[in-house]
């Protein structure tokens, strides 16, 4: 069995820390509870995946871990610090892109060492560097409207990469485009995640997503928001979708989310998934 | 890096599809654009010169004098008298007038939209007044104008300022309000903050709602130049087709039309030129 409970290093300090976290949207039809206990360590270097339905939260905590939102109770801390604002070692990557439509890739990538003041050369050196690393080397002066889907979301991780971002947030980056598209990504983003140092939080409501990127699976629940289970996954990479081992965890997972999503669901109907 | 799968799925808009057409198809495209503009125009002159010759009016000349007096009246030579070879005087002091009026509209309307879109608070201060202000016709101010500004271009430059600032501001206050606000996040988890946003996000964002704005405001300009020039000045555009009315010279009236006609049609050209230099980055705002 390859699944079990995460087993830290004793004394490592997490990158992340989330303690209590709770989050109480307000409205004038009433107040709307996304999350509520949440208690997560992330240590340096891991990949860890959010896993669950639509409305379980995920994002959100995603959003309160950029900066985009604050905690209505509890505290949330990147290497001890409380998080308070929006900040470029936490970059985040987006469903649909939020390129900047005016700006060329290259200027895209360019954007954030730009706005951080560094020197023209300097700019220069990154943004090439990591247009790259993206393999858009080619595409560096067409404007986002030019690309398809996965070069764009090429785009959106170079430019983060491209802030010196130890922490990478990625809210369901690979959901809006096809099959073949989406597999090349997960080898490219597995790749880069190797090759630097990252720490990744990956949000994400499919399984098998899950099960081929990340280290770590956090299960999550709605109603409201919170952590129902945290696993690590030791398959060895590459790994093969196929392979019996494979399957074997992604049908635990899967029947760990069903069953919280539709409890009186058969466990065959979900497995046949 | 690039797989196949992915790169297919390119698209090049505007990019590679001029090698495509040969050239003599571009050129026929165009000769057909341009013969199909004209066929209404004609149409309209015919018209136009017909029922002058069969209804034997003195009211409305023919097109050909028109022709003459646009002639005499840019070159001179014909009839000599007051209005001969004075177009550039007329057409200078009536772009001049345009421009002070449009150009205080776009200084003081592009920030002001950019602030109102911007920030809530400045909204529900100044949005119930600008409101209320709106619906009152440029023209109902003329009063009030030449007691503020006398009689004179200051008065014609302050109603062209009035009649560009209301399409200028409301285009730029619903341009930055519909920038995408992830854009936003996006460029605050960039390390873009502070006055740095409006410049980097806000204002590029907001471009082509803009320029919808600066075109509107300009026509608005060119119909208010001649509502302000009847203000008792002497010279300018709006001031000879006032003459004209006058002095019963419907050719006079007519050249004036088709002066302010043809200058309003450049300088919008013109916007749409900057317009589409700005806005390479987006195809579907291009204006042809």
């Amino acid at each position: 069995m390859s699944l079990r409970k995460p087993n830290r290093l004793p004394g490592a300090a997490p990158i992340l820390r989330a303690s209590a976290v709770e989050k109480t949207f307000e409205s004038d039809s009433g107040s709307f509870r996304a999350l509520s206990g949440i208690n997560l360590d992330i240590e340096k270097g891991e990949f860890v995946c959010l896993l669950g339905a639509s409305g379980c939260g995920k994002s959100t905590l995603l959003r309160l871990i950029a900066g985009f939102e604050t905690a209505t109770r509890g505290a949330l801390s990147l290497y001890g610090q409380p998080i308070a604002a929006p900040g470029p070692e936490r970059g985040i990557v987006f469903q649909d892109y939020a390129l900047f439509p005016w700006l060329t890739v290259y200027e895209n990538i360019a954007f954030g060492p730009r706005h951080r003041g560094l020197g023209s050369s300097e700019v220069k050196r990154i943004a090439d560097k990591f247009t790259e690393m993206v393999g858009l080397t080619a595409f560096a002066r067409h404007y986002p409207n030019q690309l398809s889907g996965g070069m764009k979301q090429r785009v959106a991780i170079a430019r983060v990469l491209a802030n010196d971002t130890d922490l990478l947030l990625m809210d369901e980056p690979f959901g809006a485009l096809d099959a073949l598209t989406r597999e090349k990504l997960q080898e490219e983003l597995l790749d880069i995640w190797k090759q630097t140092n990252l720490t990744v939080i990956f949000v994400t409501h499919s399984v098998e997503e899950a099960v081929v990127l990340a280290d770590r699976v956090v299960v999550m629940t709605a109603g409201p928001g919170r952590i129902d289970s945290d696993m690590q996954i030791d398959l060895p990479r590459p790994r093969d979708v196929s392979s019996e081992a494979f399957n074997t965890v992604r049908r635990t997972i899967t029947q760990k989310l069903s069953s919280n999503v539709s409890p009186t669901r058969p466990a065959a109907a979900v497995a046949a998934e | 890096m690039t797989n196949s799968a992915d790169t297919q799925g390119l698209v090049t808009p505007g990019i590679s599809s001029p090698g495509l057409v040969p050239r003599n198809a571009a050129f026929l495209k165009r000769l057909r654009k341009i013969g199909l503009a004209l066929i209404a125009p004609v149409f309209m002159i015919a018209l136009w010169s017909f029922l002058v010759h069969w209804t034997g009016t003195r009211l409305i000349p023919p097109p050909t004098d028109v022709v003459i007096m646009m002639w005499d009246f840019a070159f001179g030579g014909i009839y000599d008298d007051a209005f001969s070879a004075s177009l550039p005087i007329h057409l200078w002091v009536s772009l001049q007038r345009v421009y002070g009026g449009f150009l205080l509209a776009v200084i003081t309307a592009v920030p002001l939209g950019i602030l109102i879109g911007r920030y809530t608070l400045l909204r529900e201060m100044l949005d119930p007044m600008l409101s209320l202000l709106r619906p009152v016709p440029v023209t109902a101010w003329l009063p009030l104008s030449m007691i503020f500004f006398g009689l004179g271009p200051r008065s014609a430059i302050f109603l062209v300022f009035l009649g560009a600032f209301y399409p200028i501001l409301l285009n730029t206050v619903f341009g930055v309000k519909s920038v995408d606000p992830k854009l936003f996040e996006a460029a605050s988890m960039l390390g873009c903050r502070g006055s740095q946003v409006f410049r980097s996000v806000v204002l590029p964002a907001a471009i082509p709602s803009i320029f919808n704005g600066l075109r509107l405001g300009q026509g608005f300009a060119w119909i208010l130049i001649v509502v302000g020039e009847m203000t008792g000045v002497p010279e300018g555009l709006g001031a000879v087709i006032m003459d004209g009315r006058t002095l019963s010279r419907t050719d006079l009236v007519i050249t004036g039309m088709v002066m302010i006609g043809l200058t309003g049609y450049l300088t919008d050209r013109l916007i749409v030129l900057l317009n589409n230099r700005l806005l390479r980055w987006s195809p579907q705002h291009h204006v042809s």
